[in-house]
């Protein structure tokens, strides 16, 4: 049984020959139904290193390898691609059909699926990202949110075990954020599929099961989002910020105030409150 | 006012000849503009006209949709009409004067040219009904699809059918996106004090540049985009692609076949044994 779905080893890539690696000597694993966050500002790498992850880009050095399928091994590209889908940033540059069930079919015509058994995977990915009753909507009347669902769909129609997500939220209003997360996180919970999630939104990064922080192509952190957000300096650095609650909490706590190390959510922050006053009424 | 944009003039119904395969209505099409063009005089053009009134009829399309086709044509119609009186003077066989209607200083208007100028109207005229029936009773997938396969016999000699139908269908996906960028962009030059509606067609035809520039650029990104896309979805061209919609073959297209040829077979026969022209 194969434990690590992706596997990157010491993978360097430059967009032309001699200039400057976009992506340095990165190496990271990501096991089955991981929910993993690559956190980075623009033209940190983090989008060249999710096109390395499905074989869009091939390392210059270095090995990719998906389900222990070399990216490099041209024989391989389309079965890569199938396993690990991706859901792109601009909702209306990765819609291909003038009507969403056509486009969810898109992929399946690609790699060969027999007629007969489309409608029920189509119909099957449209309901797992609650887009059921758009089937046979344009698009173009959709709003942002959920074209990026329906391009979730496309990816699950084809059954990728893998969604690599190049900042999917980046062009989207908070709404159309809220609900798109909302759906990755209930499919990653509920169906086991592993995500690859590239933001420059600590809030997001901090609900992943473990953050990469890219800076000028290299990986410069890496644990889980409670241990990478309590290197402010180090963030400072790669110009990212705390989420504002870990600051808030981090600044109380320099105050004076009894509050835990590792508070990222608002959630986390009002059990804290919720804490120091029970405590202070004992008192 | 873009919102609402539709594609093509597809109007939906549920309707025999909606149900019909694209694929046939293409080729009767071609077949139906072949019989006008062999209708020779105005008897030869009933069944012709039969024919669009019982298609239009089984279509359950609003006639005024079907008037609202023949719009654009009206100059046309009124200038071919007007200039064929004046210059037509009908077939007659040899040795036969034609009746003279008019003949006063320049102008001579024949009643045999009268009647031919009405026919070369007429078949304009049903020619585009009989095009309106086909673009408002089939959706754009409907028709992409269909035109591929018509197509696809000539992959033989290199004729890129799928590409194409791809082509087409990107196209129709991104009209109305691109339209409402160039509304945006529109107003974004408005804002900064461009000015496209003064001015003669030269100057305005200048003003648009700084539309187009950033309409053309945004167009190629986003071409790059999908491209990326489509291969994340493992797109590898037309080979081994199987298709969601496929077209199939039925009663109802044999029937619309039976009578298309009915009808040029009438244009045919009547233009053969009536002259009345």
């Amino acid at each position: 049984m194969l434990k690590n779905l992706i596997e990157i080893e010491n993978v360097s890539f430059s967009y032309e020959e001699e200039g400057e690696p976009a992506v340095k000597n990165v190496s990271l694993s990501i096991p089955k139904g991981a929910f993993y966050a690559v956190l980075g500002q623009n033209g940190s790498g983090k989008s060249t290193l999710a096109k390395l992850m499905n074989g869009l880009y091939k390392p210059s050095s270095g090995t990719v390898k998906v389900y222990g399928m070399d990216t490099a091994d041209d024989d391989k590209t389309w079965e890569i691609r199938q396993r690990a889908g991706m859901v792109f940033q601009n909702p209306d540059n990765q819609l291909v059909a003038t009507v969403v069930k056509d486009d969810v079919a898109f992929g399946l015509e690609n790699i060969g699926v027999p007629t007969e058994d489309m409608p029920a995977r189509i119909e099957q990915a449209l309901r797992d990202v609650g887009m059921q009753e758009f089937a046979d909507r344009s698009p173009h009347h959709l709003s942002g949110g959920q074209k990026q669902r329906v391009a979730i769909a496309g990816a699950l129609a084809m059954q990728s075990d893998i969604i690599i997500f190049d900042e999917a939220t980046a062009m989207l209003d908070p709404r159309g954020r809220q609900e798109v997360f909302s759906v990755v996180q209930q499919l990653n919970r509920n169906r086991g599929l592993t995500v690859v999630w590239i933001t420059h939104y600590m809030e997001e990064a901090a609900l992943a099961d473990r953050v990469f922080v890219m800076h000028r192509g290299e990986v410069v952190l890496e644990g889980t989002p409670s241990e990478v957000f309590s290197h402010a300096d180090i963030l400072k650095k790669c110009k990212l910020r705390q989420p504002p609650v870990t600051e808030i909490a981090e600044n109380l706590r320099e105050k004076g105030f009894d509050i835990s190390s590792g508070v990222l959510t608002a959630e986390d922050m009002v059990r804290e409150v919720k804490r120091l006053c029970a405590s202070s009424w004992k008192k | 006012m873009l919102a609402d944009i539709t594609l093509g003039q597809f109007y939906p119904a549920d309707s025999f000849v909606h149900k019909m395969d694209p694929r046939v209505k293409i080729v009767l099409l071609i077949v139906f503009i072949v019989g006008i063009f062999l209708a020779k005089n105005l008897i030869a053009f009933i069944p012709a006209v039969l024919f669009v009134i019982l298609a239009a009829r089984m279509s359950r399309l609003p006639v005024r949709l079907l008037i609202r086709s023949l719009k654009p044509l009206r100059f046309i119609l009124i200038f071919t009409f007007i200039l064929n009186i004046f210059f037509l003077q009908g077939n007659l066989p040899e040795g036969q004067e034609p009746t003279p209607v008019l003949d006063w200083w320049i102008i001579h208007l024949t009643a045999e040219g009268i009647l031919q100028a009405l026919l070369y109207s007429l078949r304009l005229i049903v020619l585009v009904l009989g095009s309106s029936l086909l673009t408002l009773s089939t959706s754009p997938i409907a028709l992409t699809d269909g035109l591929e396969m018509l197509m696809t016999p000539l992959k033989v000699i290199r004729f890129p059918a799928h590409e194409i139908a791809m082509m087409m269908s990107i196209a129709l996906r991104f009209i109305p996106t691109l339209l409402e960028e160039a509304d945006k962009i529109m107003k974004a030059q408005t804002a900064r004090g461009a000015d496209f509606e003064s001015g003669n067609i030269l100057k305005r035809a200048k003003a648009m540049i700084p539309l187009l520039v950033p309409l053309f650029v945004s167009a190629f990104r986003r071409a790059g985009d999908l491209a990326m896309a489509m291969e994340a979805r493992c797109y590898h061209g037309g080979e081994g692609r199987t298709r969601l919609r496929v077209l199939k073959c039925t009663w109802r297209d044999l029937w619309g076949a039976a009578a298309a040829v009915l009808m040029v077979a009438g244009c045919v026969l009547i233009s053969e044994f009536v002259h009345i022209i």
